[in-house]
């Protein structure tokens, strides 16, 4: 298996908070890779070291044997490594498929575009179909702000694949949604898998993830504790005690 | 559709619904008639026309002047209306803006004796070039952090000019080209004007108005959206200083004369209350807010410096009683009816 994306040693502090004490892990192309671990572990923060979001202390990430650490947001998103938002804010005041422009217009999504005036509405129209919003009803035509939660979080998914990403990093994608709603996102996401997008899932929502990751990284303080497939995971002993009284699987 | 007002009483209510032409002319069914084309392009062919037959109606020359004066004000008010609620950038210095144009179009006329048609393109695309690279270092800054380091740009400027005495000190520059004509005159600006308004309007509804818009919303998502944030608020300042520029170039080249009161504060407040009085984000608002606000406060000339008083005391009502501003109010008159229904 060839590695994609490469952390290696990454350390961030904030004053004198650990947030993330070098953590170390290689990400295998085509493979879904969760991240686990209590509040406050560090999880959001690892995501935003590797989006360029946030510049660690020391370390490295490395992305097809190249380093980018330290790039601007922008330019990681154009290299193809897209992420979705923990806390989803949309563009309120566009149309929700208008939404997706902003990603279409991109560099990186120009490029793979066929024409150079290619009609980007009726790619942004195909985007939303793939994640589940009906093509001929009125929802993709509404105000943003006007969509229910479980909508702005596809429209955050289909945001991301605009930009035709090798890696997608989800941050607690299935957070606030219903089961029903979660069983309905969870084949939207292997087919991603299988359309050859290397998956990386930020998750509290352990039962459904555990069904979904081919291998499962735990976050304790900033530090990583265990690392392995979900059943062995849910065996470790470290793990089960940085989570005791809360969610065992 | 139905918007409910809480009002009720006797046991009636007034409820407000959209007209059907309006409905009608939503979608691609305004093609069926004369009737519901005019309904959509009337306000427009109305405000063409106005700007376009005023001054051949208009009485004397000093109405005319009034009018092309507000015609300036207005690009500015547009320009301060585009950056704030497109952009999302608040500026308290259109003064800056307003002064380069001026500054620049006046020492390109009287000191190297370019002629108009030259001076006032260099001045539009000098003044925002010099406004842009001012204000880049501090283009990270939201909200009130950059709206203060607008407000000092032009009080710093006047000081290095009164200071050194470049630029004609505090005299200013006198010997500035006036228009050959005054239609040249008159239609420059009120083509100018018709330009940015049209042009705008239709900027915002293009794919990088969008982008525009959405860096007002969420700058962190279109960040991870692979867009280089930094480099469309620049151009959005750009696209305002330019608009601004000219207007200030236009004023100079008008007076023959540029000084200090191109950086003066007028310019900085007045066209927030013309777009707070219009109707922020609506285009249109500005547009009204200024030719409501400055023939006002030319019909108070006598107040003299208290003008300034004008457009705070006018600012503070209407943030008070009516946010929205008077085009909200016209585009409900135009769109919708109301009627007394029992509940």
């Amino acid at each position: 298996m060839k590695t994609i994306l490469k952390v290696s040693n990454v350390s961030k502090y904030f004053g004198g908070v650990k947030a993330l004490e070098s953590v170390s892990f290689d990400l295998n192309e085509g493979e879904i890779l969760g991240i686990i671990g209590p509040n406050g572990s560090g999880k959001t923060t690892l995501v935003n070291v590797i989006t360029g979001f946030l510049k660690p202390n020391s370390g490295d990430v490395i992305f097809k044997n190249e380093k980018i650490t330290g790039l601007p947001p922008y330019k990681i998103a154009n290299l193809g490594i897209a992420r979705t938002f923990q806390n989803v804010r949309p563009f309120y005041h566009l149309p929700a498929f208008k939404n997706l422009i902003i990603p279409l217009y991109s560099s990186r999504s120009r490029r793979f575009a066929e024409s150079k005036f290619g009609d980007r509405d009726h790619v942004a129209l195909d985007l939303m179909e793939d994640v589940g919003f009906e093509r001929d009803s009125p929802i993709p035509y509404k105000a943003a702000a006007a969509l229910p939660h479980g909508y702005i979080k596809r429209l955050e998914l289909a945001r991301c694949l605009a930009l035709k990403p090798e890696i997608l990093i989800t941050d607690e994608i299935f957070s606030g949604l219903s089961a029903a709603e979660v069983a309905s996102m969870v084949p939207i996401l292997e087919k991603l898998q299988m359309g050859g997008i290397t998956l990386v899932m930020v998750e509290h929502r352990l039962r459904e993830l555990f069904r979904i990751a081919d291998r499962v990284i735990v976050l304790e303080y900033g530090s990583k504790i265990a690392e392995g497939k979900p059943d062995e995971i849910v065996e470790n002993e470290r793990v089960k005690e940085a989570y005791l009284g809360t969610e065992v699987v | 559709m139905h918007q409910i007002k809480e009002v009720e009483e006797k046991g009636l209510r007034k409820e407000r619904i959209d007209r059907p032409i309006k409905a009608r002319t939503d979608d691609i069914y305004f093609l069926s008639s004369f009737r519901e084309i005019l309904y959509l392009l009337g306000p427009r062919i109305v405000l063409i026309l106005f700007l376009l037959l005023f001054p051949v109606f208009s009485p004397n020359p000093y109405v005319l002047r009034i009018f092309e004066l507000t015609c300036a004000s207005a690009i500015i008010a547009l320009s301060w209306d585009f950056l704030v609620s497109s952009v999302g950038l608040v500026s308290l210095g259109h003064a800056l803006f307003f002064g380069l144009g001026g500054y620049i179009a006046a020492s390109f006329s009287a000191y190297l004796g370019f002629p108009i048609f030259l001076t006032i393109p260099i001045a539009m695309v000098g003044g925002a070039a010099i406004s842009t690279l001012l204000i880049l270092p501090c283009l990270r800054l939201r909200g009130i952090y950059f709206a203060l380091v607008t407000l000092i740009y032009p009080l710093l400027l006047v000081r290095v000019i009164e200071a050194t005495a470049i630029l004609g000190g505090t005299l200013g520059i006198t010997d500035v080209e006036g228009f050959p004509n005054y239609l040249v005159e008159v239609y420059l600006v009120v083509i100018a004007l018709l330009i940015s308004f049209f042009g705008l309007r239709r900027l915002l509804n293009e794919d990088i108005g969008m982008v525009l818009r959405a860096i007002r919303d969420n700058d962190q998502m279109v960040r991870a959206s692979g867009i280089n944030v930094t480099s469309y608020r620049a151009l959005g300042v750009f696209i305002s200083s330019m608009m601004t520029s000219f207007a200030g170039a236009y004023v100079a080249h008008l007076y023959m004369f540029v000084g200090l009161p191109h950086f003066g504060l007028d310019y900085s407040i007045f066209p927030i209350a013309a777009t707070i009085v219009g109707g922020i984000g609506t285009i249109s608002g500005p547009l009204i807010g200024s030719f409501l606000l400055l023939p006002a406060s030319e019909a108070l000339r006598a107040l003299g410096p208290l003008r300034i008083v004008l457009y705070a005391l006018l600012l503070v009502v209407f943030i008070v009683g009516k946010p929205e501003g008077i085009m909200s109010y016209l585009q409900r008159k135009y769109h919708q009816i109301e009627r007394w229904i029992e509940v």
